[in-house]
């Protein structure tokens, strides 16, 4: 064999590579789209985070919207309800965790951590049982204030499999493993609560 | 995929032995793939390859599309606007899938016509040639109705004129029409059923084709010579072909992506030419457009449809000898049908004993009149209907109907042919010098 | 006997084209606006004159009900900053309440304020057209004898036409039927229904300072919904020319793939 068939050979090889490539990245950029194509749309995406108007929710009370296809409750406490969710030893939790996406992992379940604002007035959670996603019942269950004989003061209630959550939204009692998860929320004026 | 000797596939010991005698899919695959080709086959031979492409294509950005679109008369037109603005690169995938169908019927007109000229329809190839015409047929009914779906004005306009041709049947025509549209008129039940058979009917294509490719690969490829590759041994089957794979494979390939190429630039930077503005305002039973036309690639056969009016003497007769029941409606429903059937038919009314039309000189002129023809009968088509484009189109429509019931048949019979070749080699030989000997491959 | 035809049709055509000439078309301006061709980009500031154009003039009558009003942030279109599309859905008006069920309050039946996730509301009240896909609802060139090479070398014509019907009003009108009617050389007929007194020069006044005659008011409105009517229009343009690109290569690659496979079979081509 000649040194001249030697490159003619690997210069075929590399020619029939160079195709072989140049055909799989072309399928390649034929294929991303087709995969694309079912993520979220950019209608869906602007509804990606909402701006909700809390100004109308007088203490006591709650809102439900709905968010990214989800309820989520937005309560704005009364001092007994801070009151009643900060008196609760940690060892009474069944999930002594934040649940708080606002927050780093691994903070435990403190009522400071479960809130939007220092104070503790207002709660937003997710309106999704932990338990097998049922819409709980709010004002309802034993661990309102006052307990179960008084209603209408905070908790909420499943009326699934009788999951039962205390007024920061704590999983209490019943089959349900977690807390309501907290979602990202902020203030972004007085009276606008910015959803994601 | 008896036929042309060749080599087959021989499973090794192992897998491919215990696979091959349980599931002989690998042999099957190595048979369509390595087919003996004739090696002589020129440029107009790559349509094939193009229109399985674009079948591809169009499923599967038909399927992509299906998963945002609604077949709703009152969502439609909004669900389609959502691909475009909003869905993840869906302006892409719409303008692929609306210019797809233009590049679809584009190369099926070649692939036609490349089998019109070379006689590819004569025997024995008359059963591919005819599956070939009801994949056609099932092109026409699938471009149709995925026509309405957008539903634009266009959509709903054309639909309307269309549906109502089966209005022309004598007797049942009032009753299948509304049969078919699931109304008296165009409604959201003709636009649910239009979409669900526009999703099905491209799978009964694709089954079509398989037959299709099955027949052809039963008698062999045509080739320009139209001289039938030789059967004797396989030393002269190997001096006539080259296997499919890598040989036509790759050639194919560079002239799909050139053609892509061009169709990618259509799509980028004109996707809307080929389209008609008028489908971009949504359905409106209450106005009509004020031109009503199909889509570029139905035009021939629509011109044909409407060049048949009640001034023509040859619809007065037979509205006559029918005793009325054939009226100029249904003559233009007939003659567009005919038109396609005539192209059927070719195979009999050829009566040539020559294949390919390089060897046949009278016939050479005719075609290129009948290719000609096709686009003046597109320009028609498209043109408001006035004096002048009623002659033009009569004349052109009488022409395409004298091309296969009159000059095919007598051609055959008035034509001196040319010398053909005696075999495909010898006709390469004479075209191209024998391959400078290069290093062991 | 086909020679006969042919020069018969020949000359047809010529006699034709007399007269769609004499007809009086409606006439359509050539506009060269900065997105034609192949690489031709929208023009951010010219967008944002238009959508004012549009807000202060257009939408009294016309809705753009299939564009979201928070496009109007995107790169590549109007590309205003967040906070203004805001505060602009927020006093857009809903002048047609009885076609935008979706923004009023069944019980209460007053129309909430607009959301940049909100779509531009539909405006039917004066039956004008919705103007979301107009410019690619209507062509400006067509022809000529049919064959489509105008619209080749010119495009289909949509925001031209718009352009064209803005500044075509002759002055002239007419009552039919108790319903008025003005004339405007770039509309096919010769009269429409909207008023001559719609948009007039200076009727804005641009923040940058652009002299608004009633040409840069008409041009910057079409090309605006231009924008409203292809909002992907930058996108695909580079898809497209991405795909050329890499089809280029790969065929170039597979053009001598190919050719060096087939010189195993076939040498040169004798000349004959």
């Amino acid at each position: 064999m000649s040194h001249a068939d030697d490159t003619a050979g690997s210069r075929r090889d590399f020619l029939y590579y160079a195709t072989a490539g140049a055909g799989v990245v072309a399928t390649g950029a034929a294929v991303w789209p087709l995969i694309n194509q079912m993520n979220p749309s950019a209608d869906v995406r602007a509804l990606a985070s909402i701006e909700v108007d809390v100004s109308g929710v007088a203490e006591g009370t709650q809102l439900t919207v709905l968010w990214r296809g989800k309820p989520v409750f937005i309560r704005h406490r009364t001092a007994d309800e801070i009151k009643a969710g900060r008196d609760v030893k940690p060892a009474d939790l069944v999930d002594n965790s934040a649940e708080n996406d606002n927050l780093p992992p691994g903070q435990d379940g403190g009522d400071a951590n479960r809130t939007l604002d220092k104070d503790g007035a207002w709660l937003v959670v997710m309106g999704v049982c932990t338990h097998l996603g049922c819409v709980p019942l709010g004002d309802a269950g034993e661990f309102g204030v006052g307990g179960a004989d008084k209603q209408g003061t905070g908790g909420w209630f499943c009326p699934c499999h009788g999951s039962q959550y205390d007024t920061a939204g704590r999983i209490r009692k019943g089959p349900a493993p977690r807390n309501l998860p907290v979602p990202i929320a902020a203030f972004s004026n007085d009276t606008t609560i910015k959803l994601g | 995929m008896a036929g042309i000797p060749h080599d087959h596939y021989e499973p090794k010991p192992g897998f491919q032995t215990w696979l091959h005698s349980r599931l002989p899919i690998v042999s099957l695959m190595y048979d369509v793939v390595m087919f003996p080709t004739p090696k002589n086959l020129n440029w107009m031979w790559i349509w094939g390859i193009v229109l399985t492409f674009c079948l591809a294509l169009q499923i599967v950005t038909g399927i992509v599309l299906a998963m945002h679109y609604t077949p709703n008369v009152d969502l439609a037109f909004g669900s389609v606007e959502h691909i475009m603005r909003d869905v993840n690169g869906g302006v892409m995938l719409r303008y692929l899938h609306a210019n797809g169908a233009s590049l679809f019927f584009f190369s099926v007109y070649c692939h036609i016509f490349r089998g019109l000229y070379y006689g590819s329809y004569k025997a024995p190839r008359e059963v591919t040639w005819v599956i070939g015409m009801i994949i056609y047929f099932l092109m026409i009914a699938t471009a149709f109705m995925g026509y309405v779906l957008p539903w634009g004005q266009m959509s709903f306009w054309g639909a309307t004129v269309i549906t109502g041709l089966f209005g022309a049947i004598p007797g049942v025509g009032t009753a299948l029409q509304e049969w078919l549209l699931g109304g008296f008129s165009i409604g959201n039940a003709t636009l649910n059923r239009f979409f669900s058979l526009h999703y099905l009917l491209p799978f009964v294509i694709a089954a079509l084709v398989a037959v299709h490719i099955w027949a052809f690969h039963t008698t062999g490829n045509n080739n320009p010579t139209g001289v039938e590759v030789r059967r004797g041994s396989k030393a002269e089957v190997e001096a006539d072909t080259v296997p499919f794979w890598p040989y036509y494979v790759i050639k194919d390939l560079f002239a799909l992506s050139v053609i892509l190429m061009l169709f990618f630039a259509v799509v980028g930077f004109m996707p809307n030419y080929l389209g008609d503005p008028d489908n971009y305002i949504q359905a409106n039973p209450l106005a009509t457009p004020a031109h009503i036309v199909p889509e570029w690639y139905l035009l021939p056969f629509y011109a044909i449809l409407r060049s048949f009016d009640n001034t023509v003497w040859a619809v007065q007769f037979v509205h006559f000898i029918t005793f009325g029941i054939v009226d100029s409606k249904l003559f233009g429903v007939l003659a567009m049908g005919g038109a396609i059937l005539c192209m059927a038919l070719a195979p009999w009314l050829d009566t040539s004993s020559v294949r390919s039309g390089r060897y046949r000189p009278m016939f050479k002129a005719w075609f290129a009149v009948l290719v000609i023809d096709f686009v003046v009968l597109m320009w028609c088509g498209s043109q408001v209907p006035s004096t002048f484009t009623g002659w033009v189109g009569l004349i052109a429509a009488t022409y395409w109907f004298a091309y296969f019931l009159v000059i095919l048949p007598l051609l055959g019979v008035l034509e001196k042919p040319l010398l053909q070749p005696a075999s495909i080699e010898e006709d390469f030989k004479s075209h191209y010098a024998d391959p400078v000997a290069g290093p062991a491959e | 006997m086909f020679r006969k035809i042919a020069i018969s049709a020949v000359s047809a055509l010529t006699l034709m084209t007399g007269a769609a000439s004499a007809a009086g078309e409606a006439e359509t301006t050539d506009v060269a606006f900065s997105f034609e061709g192949p690489f031709g980009t929208f023009d951010e500031h010219q967008l944002q004159r238009g959508l004012q154009v549009y807000t202060e003039v257009c939408s009294t009558c016309h809705g753009l009900k299939f564009v979201r009003i928070g496009q109007l942030a995107d790169a590549g279109g109007p590309n205003l900053p967040e906070d203004q599309v805001k505060a602009y859905a927020k006093a857009f008006p809903i002048n047609d309440a009885a076609s935008n069920p979706q923004f009023v309050d069944p019980d209460t039946g007053t129309a909430r304020t607009l959301l940049p996730s909100d779509h531009f509301p539909a405006n039917n009240a004066m039956k004008a057209p919705d103007l979301s896909v107009m410019a690619k609802a209507r062509k400006g060139f067509e022809g000529p004898y049919g064959l489509g090479t105008n619209q080749l070398f010119k495009g289909m014509g949509g925001p031209e036409h718009i352009y064209s019907i803005i500044t075509g009003f002759t002055g002239e009108s007419k009552d039919i039927a108790g319903v008025s009617f003005y004339e405007n050389k770039a509309f096919p007929g010769g009269w429409m229904a909207m008023p001559n007194t719609a948009i007039a020069a200076d009727q804005v006044t641009y923040a940058d300072g652009t002299p608004a005659t009633l040409e840069q008011e008409a041009k910057d409105v079409s090309a605006f919904l231009m924008w409203a009517a292809e909002p992907k229009l930058m996108s695909r343009k580079e898809s497209g020319f991405k795909a050329v690109l890499l089809l280029g290569l790969l065929s170039v690659l597979l053009y001598l793939t190919n050719k060096r496979l087939w010189s195993k079979v076939k040498g040169k081509k004798l000349a004959h």
